[in-house]
Order: C-alpha cells, then sequence, then structure tokens
C-alpha cells in the first residue's frame, strides 16, 4: 500500500468546471488521487492528513509558457532595473531612478571584488523611465577607469561599458563605423552598444559570454528558486542551442531529488537547417524525463517593436521608422513547417510585428495541406500585434497563441506614443480576442525581460495597465478566471500537457501553487500582490521561504 | 587596415539565388589560395561531396587547403578563430544567410582588428530577381541587399532568353547602380572578379583569368599620379572595371595601395613597398582598354 497524503486548504481551485472549488485534495506517488470533501477521498484507503495549507489558498502549480532559465545566471550580476525586483534567494532589490543611483549601486558591488582585473557585470537596466536619458561609459568610468564593467539593459539588446571595456574590446577607437556604436563628439563610441552583432567583440571583457543564453549549473537551480516564489511549476525555456553538455546538465540538475519545477527547452532553429533541426528535436525528445521535457523548436520570424526589426503590415512604424528585419527567411519557416509537421514536432514562432505573424500563417497553412497534422497546436509567441482577421486565422489552422501581456505594462506607453500609435498600441496583445476567437491562449513574461511571476503577468492581462498608470485597450480585458486559466490549462495546453498539468483533478501531477490569498476573491487589482507562499511539484513541497 | 589584414568577401543574394553553385565554382579555382568559407549552417551541405577531405561538426576539410565553417550565429567569433589559424586563410567568403543584409555584415567586420572588407558580392538569380523584388515580405529585404551590393553577379543567364536578360540588366543598373554587374551562367564567374586581384610584392602581371568571359589589364601610372583621383575615377569613370587592385607612388613619394570594388574605391597609403601597377578585371567587351589607356596618357 502506498502513502497517500491528504491536504486540507481554506480553499482548492481546480480549473475543473466540474467542481471549481474544493477543499481537499488527495496525493498519491507524486500524482493528484483526487480532490473535493475529505469524504469524497476517504474510501481511496488510509491517508495523513496534513493541515499545513489550511489557511492557505491552492490553484494548479503555474505554467510559464515562454521564458528563459537564462535569468538565474543573470542574477549573478547586479541589478540594476528601474522596477522592484526579487533575486533567487528572496532579496527585494530597489529599483533604481537616477543614474547616479545606479552608479552608486555598481560602485558598492565594485568594492566587494577583490581581484583587481575581474569584470563587473550589472543588468536589467532601462533609461526610457529615465526620461531615455543615455548611459555613457563616463559614468560607468565613475566606478572604475581599470576594470571592465558593463551593464545590460532590460531587453536584452543593448550593452553600455566603460572605458576599460571598450579599451579591452578594441573599440576605444576613432572611425569606428557601425549603426550599433553610436559616436560621441569625441568621435569615440559613447559606451552604448546596440544589438548582439556588436556587442560579440566586448561581452566577453564584461562577463557577457556570447553563449549567454544558455542557462548554466548554478543558473538553473536558481532559476528554479525564482519558479518556486512565483508559484510555478512547469516552465518553458525559449529557446537554447541544446548542446550534448547543456542537456546533460539539464538533465542531471532537473534530476535532483529537489529541484522543484519542470523545465520544457526548446531548440532554436538557427545554425541548422530545417531537416536537421526536426531531425535533432526528434532525437531530442527521447531523452525526455518527467522534469525535463524535450522534443520542441522555436523559429524567430521578426525582431523587436520598440527596437523598430519587428515585421510591420502597412502603415508600418509610427514614427515613420523603416521596416524591421527577418529573422527567418519565409521560405525557410515554410520548408520547416513542412518537416515539423510531417515528422510531428511542434513548432513555436516568434512574430512580434503583424506582418510576421501574417507570414507564418501564410506559410502554415499550405503546410497543412500537404501534411494534415489535426493536433499540431503550432504556437504564436508575442504575436503581440495580431488583428482580428489573423486570430480568425489562427482559430481556423488549429493554431494557439501565448499573448506578452507583460510587455503592455513595461512598454505599452511607448508603443502608444511612438512605435505602433494609440490604435494598434490599444489592441496589442490582445486576449480578449484571442478567447472571443477561440483561440487556445495563454500569456507570458519572458523572463528575464520581465519578472517571472504569472500573478502579475495575469494581473497585466486583467487590468492593462500601463508603468504610466493608463488603462491602454479597455476592450481587450479579460477576466481573473480567464486569467488563471490562461497560466495553468492555458499554457499547459500549448504544451501539449494539458492531460498532466495545469488543473487539479484525478490523475494529474500535483502540481500546486501555494497562495496567501484567493486570486478569484480579491480586487482585481489586487491580485499581483497576492503573497505566493510556495509550491506543491509531483508531490514534494518547496517553500518560497526556504529557497 | 593592417598589412597582414585577411580579407573577407561577403556573399549575399535571398534563397536560391546560387550562392552554393558559385561557391563550389571559387573552391574548385581556389588556385592554390587557402579560403575559409563561412556558412550559417551545414544542413543542407553547401560542399560539393567530391570536394570534402574531412569533416567534423563544425569544420570541413577541402582539396587544396580550403576549409568550411559553420558559425551559427557567432560570426566573431568564427572570425577571431580564423584569423588566429596556423596556417591562416589567405581569404574569407562569409556566404550570409538569405534575408541577411550584406552591410550589416560589412559593418561588424569594421569592428575586428586584423580583418576587412573586400568586397560584397549579391547574387540575383536572373528569372526571379525582379518578381521577388516586389514580393510583400522579401521585397524589401531583396532591394537592400542590392543597394549594398559592390558587384551583383546575375545567375542563371542560361535560363532566359536575350530580351529577358537585357531587360533584367537594365532593371539592375536602376536597382544596384552603385554595383558592378556580372552575369554568369552555371556559377561560372571568374575568381578573380570576385575574390580580387592576386597580389604579390614585386609582381605585376596580368592575373590569370582562364575565363573567357573576362579581361584585363595592367596599368602603370606615371609618379606622382594622385592616388585618390586615380582610384575614383577607375571606380567610376564607366571603363567597365569590376575590380581593380595596384599600388603606385604618391605624389608623397610613399607607396600607395588602390583598390575598386564595382564603384567603390580606396587608396590608403601601403605599409610595404611594391612595383607600380594596377590590375582592372571586367567582362570581355566591356573593359574599355583604350579609354583607360587614354586616362593613363591625360594624368601624365
Amino acid at each position: 500500500m502506498t502513502d497517500t497524503t491528504i491536504y486540507v486548504a481554506k480553499k482548492i481551485l481546480t480549473m475543473n468546471p466540474n467542481q471549481p472549488a474544493v477543499t481537499h485534495v488527495a496525493v498519491r506517488e507524486g500524482r493528484i488521487l483526487g480532490a473535493g470533501a475529505l469524504s469524497d477521498l476517504e474510501p481511496w484507503g488510509e491517508y495523513t492528513l496534513d493541515d499545513r495549507f489550511a489557511d492557505k489558498v491552492l490553484t494548479p502549480g503555474f505554467v510559464e509558457g515562454h521564458a528563459h532559465t537564462m535569468e538565474g545566471t543573470l542574477w549573478r550580476n547586479t541589478y540594476v532595473g528601474w522596477f522592484d525586483r526579487r533575486d533567487p534567494n528572496g532579496k527585494m532589490w530597489s529599483g533604481l531612478k537616477t543614474i547616479d543611483a545606479v552608479v552608486e549601486r555598481l560602485q558598492e558591488a565594485e568594492a566587494q571584488l577583490s581581484d583587481p582585473d575581474t569584470p563587473l557585470a550589472g543588468w536589467a537596466l532601462d533609461p526610457i523611465y529615465m526620461n531615455n536619458q543615455r548611459v555613457t561609459r563616463q559614468d560607468l568610468d565613475r566606478v572604475s577607469t581599470t576594470r571592465p564593467i558593463g551593464v545590460l539593459h532590460a531587453s536584452g539588446h543593448i550593452l553600455n561599458v566603460n572605458t576599460k571595456a571598450l579599451e579591452l574590446a578594441g573599440l576605444l577607437k576613432p572611425g569606428i563605423n557601425h549603426q550599433g556604436i553610436p559616436l560621441a563628439d569625441d568621435g569615440l563610441s559613447t559606451g552604448e552598444i546596440y544589438g548582439m552583432e556588436a556587442m560579440a567583440p566586448v561581452g566577453p571583457h564584461v562577463g557577457f559570454d556570447r553563449a549567454m543564453t544558455d542557462c548554466d549549473e548554478q543558473g538553473l537551480r536558481d532559476y528554479a528558486k525564482l519558479c518556486v516564489r512565483a508559484g510555478v511549476t512547469t516552465c518553458t525555456d525559449l529557446a537554447a542551442r541544446l548542446t550534448e553538455e547543456s542537456v546533460a546538465m539539464m538533465l542531471k540538475v532537473t534530476g535532483e531529488d529537489r529541484f522543484p519545477a519542470c523545465i520544457v527547452p526548446l531548440r532554436i532553429f538557427f545554425g541548422m537547417s530545417a531537416k536537421e533541426v526536426v531531425e535533432f528535436a526528434q532525437a531530442l525528445g527521447k531523452k525526455s524525463t518527467d522534469r525535463l521535457r524535450l522534443g520542441r523548436i522555436k523559429a524567430v520570424a521578426d525582431g523587436s517593436i520598440q527596437g523598430f526589426s519587428a515585421r510591420m503590415r502597412w502603415p508600418g512604424y509610427h514614427n515613420g521608422a523603416p521596416n524591421g528585419l527577418w529573422y527567418t527567411a519565409p521560405d525557410q519557416m515554410s520548408d520547416l513547417y513542412h518537416r515539423a509537421l510531417e515528422a510531428g514536432v511542434q513548432v513555436h514562432t516568434h512574430t512580434n510585428g503583424d506582418q510576421a505573424t501574417q507570414m507564418a500563417l501564410d506559410m502554415l497553412e499550405p503546410a497543412l495541406r500537404a501534411h494534415p497534422n489535426p493536433d499540431h497546436r503550432f504556437v504564436l509567441q508575442h504575436c503581440q500585434l495580431a488583428d482580428a482577421a489573423q486570430f480568425r486565422k489562427m482559430k481556423a489552422l488549429g493554431m494557439t497563441v501565448n499573448l506578452f501581456a507583460n510587455h503592455h505594462f513595461y512598454w505599452g506607453d511607448e508603443h502608444y506614443r511612438l512605435t505602433v500609435g494609440p490604435e494598434r498600441a490599444e489592441r496589442m496583445n490582445a486576449c480578449r480576442t484571442a478567447l472571443d476567437t477561440g483561440v487556445p491562449m495563454t500569456i507570458h513574461s519572458d523572463a528575464p525581460v520581465t519578472p517571472l511571476g504569472p500573478l502579475f503577468t495575469a494581473w497585466c492581462a486583467v487590468n492593462r495597465i500601463t508603468a504610466s498608470g493608463r488603462v491602454q485597450g479597455e476592450g481587450e480585458k479579460i477576466s481573473v478566471s480567464d486569467a488563471l486559466q490562461a497560466i495553468t490549462l492555458g499554457a499547459a495546453y500549448t504544451l501539449h500537457m494539458d492531460g498532466e498539468v495545469g488543473s487539479i483533478e484525478v490523475g494529474k501531477r500535483a502540481d500546486f501553487a501555494v497562495l496567501e490569498d484567493d486570486p478569484m476573491a480579491v480586487e482585481p487589482n489586487d491580485l499581483k500582490d497576492i503573497p505566493v507562499w510556495g509550491t506543491v511539484q509531483g508531490g514534494r513541497i518547496f517553500a518560497a521561504a526556504d529557497q | 587596415m593592417t598589412a597582414d589584414s585577411l580579407p573577407v568577401l561577403t556573399l549575399g543574394g535571398y534563397l536560391g539565388a546560387g550562392k552554393t553553385t558559385l561557391l563550389n565554382h571559387l573552391l574548385r579555382n581556389a588556385d592554390g589560395r587557402r579560403l575559409a568559407v563561412l556558412v550559417n549552417e551545414f544542413g543542407e551541405l553547401p560542399i560539393d561531396e567530391d570536394l570534402i577531405e574531412a569533416q567534423d561538426d563544425e569544420l570541413i576539410s577541402i582539396a587544396g587547403g580550403c576549409i568550411c565553417c559553420s558559425f551559427g550565429n557567432d560570426l566573431i567569433g568564427a572570425l577571431n578563430e580564423l584569423s588566429g589559424m596556423m596556417p591562416r586563410p589567405d581569404y574569407v567568403i562569409i556566404e550570409s544567410s538569405g534575408v541577411a543584409i550584406p552591410g550589416a555584415i560589412v559593418s561588424t567586420l569594421s569592428l575586428l582588428d586584423g580583418v576587412h572588407s573586400d568586397g560584397i558580392v549579391v547574387l540575383a538569380d536572373a528569372e526571379t530577381i525582379q518578381t521577388a523584388a516586389k514580393d510583400d515580405y522579401i521585397g524589401d529585404t531583396i532591394t537592400r541587399q542590392l543597394s549594398d551590393a559592390e558587384i551583383v553577379v546575375l545567375t542563371k543567364m542560361d535560363l532566359v532568353d536575350t530580351a529577358m536578360a537585357e531587360e533584367v540588366e537594365a532593371w539592375l543598373g536602376q536597382t544596384a547602380p552603385q554595383a558592378a554587374i556580372i552575369p554568369s551562367q552555371q556559377g561560372q564567374v571568374a575568381p578573380e572578379a570576385l575574390l580580387g586581384v592576386v597580389e604579390k610584392p614585386g609582381t605585376g602581371h596580368d592575373g590569370p583569368h582562364a575565363d573567357k568571359l573576362f579581361d584585363s589589364m595592367v596599368i602603370r601610372p606615371p609618379d606622382g599620379t594622385p592616388p585618390d583621383a586615380l582610384a575614383k575615377r577607375l571606380a567610376t569613370g564607366g571603363f567597365g572595371i569590376v575590380r581593380a587592385k595596384g599600388h603606385l607612388p604618391g605624389p608623397d613619394g610613399a607607396c600607395w595601395l588602390v583598390q575598386t570594388v564595382g564603384k567603390r574605391f580606396e587608396a590608403v597609403p601601403s605599409p610595404q613597398r611594391f612595383e607600380t601597377g594596377v590590375v582592372c578585371l571586367g567582362l570581355r567587351g566591356q573593359l574599355d582598354r583604350d579609354a583607360i589607356a587614354r586616362l593613363i596618357a591625360e594624368t601624365v
């Protein structure tokens, strides 16, 4: 006879429409034996009643459908973001509101370093909130003139460095002609470096390695702590190269007894042909374990809206910037879709601009005719600017969508004012339209771009408030229960994992988010402030306080 | 650009334009040059099998001392590795992705010490380029590629009739007015036209150009000819020169390097002394030998 534990909670939100709220859940062998009243569960036989959650609210463990485990690695650098943010160990770092404050925090970190040559790296800088004030190499020289220093922006696409770092990278020279390296009046780099290509020569000198997108061993363990704090029990890593070494590392770390989450890493479609990447993903899929799910592909169609590299349909950018860049050619995307559908491998496609979304739709339709696949659930990731007709097409093609609700809060004002203008900014990340159209939908953080925290993400989709406090897109708001569905079953569905996680029902994995309050009962505006006690993953209990 | 800086050619053009065919042609006709080809990926094997001597995950060894490496998303890392290789390659060709903007690759090269751009060659499929340039999705990418080109190789000319050939050449003349245009069939282009003129101290002879489509001549400008003015005239004077490269003593008495690719030109002091002589290479029948000879006479 195996052990059965029955947990009693103040309330258990199940996401099961037959019994939306119950008081008890029975767990056996890491799975849910049943949910209901105690009397419903007692017939299963001998059990231990555990009342540690008696004053808590349980929901299904949250599923994050678009994040990057590299956030775990980034936290080893100094946080200099505008917003308060909690690190994996639970320390709250206050947001910094001036460049002087950024310099001061870096000076404090610098004082901790004993070796004079160790680079100092910071991250999450976002001068957009400081009236777009530029940070210069001279600012960072106030921290040190002898130690290389680099500060990555929140977007991940801009790096600020000091003079020493420029020197080491051979970039402190006149005559540089590169649009990613603006020059000051003295003819030398200002210290601001735009784009991955321009960052490549200097990144390694300031502690940002070329392979930074790949999480390391300690980073993955730290990332998992963030999952516990956010109530996340299943989390994607979108995406990585998944080299043999990194897969071996992930198998080892996620296989550790106390690793608290199921990680779903996707292989990026880059540096491999469509044929190769599909075969690669298929082979990887066979290595999947309970806590590491492999075998999916991520493709990237275009760039970012605020970076003006997203592909836009007419009339293009609101400020007249030229159209963005294709990261993958339409023909290559078509090739990938054909082969992936034929092989039964799922593809998630990053599309930011509405032309990129249209391209993905246009490439998928003929591929589907050639290789009918009734349950492919191909995902459009971000898909920020899709219009109603595009959602109808997604529905017709059997696609799902993962909208970037957090983005709306952090950069919605910029989009309204500058990049796409009021009308399109109001319909960005159109959760309501997706649901009304019947497109299976989830919402995401894209951590580390914004913090991992599904309750915050839900708050964004429910309230559609921007950083300046405006409601942007009243008509695209969704209800709290729709938002909770999106961060649980909705996300699980996009991963073909809705049969095993995403709701509290008999047979599913015993994954719970343990909350201090009831998200259905609090004011919708307080959703983001509900404290997370921790998680239960596969029946194992993880308190945030212990992380 | 330093004396031993590694020349890098950027080879661009949309998918199906014929980059792979052309690359193989260049590798077959490397003529003793150790070419290093950088490709995004090995997936659809970019190198003809009979040329391959050995292959591992990231490097293919090719007959004649050439190599092919995949760079994935780390071009700078790959170029740094090539620069440090022993023996170092003589010449690097980057096969850019079908949607890459070649100018962006070249500005990335400018960040690296020890390498320099030796030309941007963009391939255009004679049959499809005009339609592709109007495509909603890729049209602007294709015209951006063409506007960055110093040389446009018009491929698959054997698949179009004369009227169509004339039309597409005229269209390219308007779309990429800064570029020299080279029509080609089955990827056959004289390597010297694409890879630059072989340059060794003390030589100043016509380069080997087995391809009957090309013609070349060596000019010996008189001492005191202003190098920058000469380079500009060679590039933009309408002499049908695809590439020119050589040395001459400037008015300051120092040795100068002049080179042109399409209508781009440069004249820089040479770190070493070379015998005077500039090799000019163009399409047979288009290289205006008489006018070039007159130019020299005029300068005197």
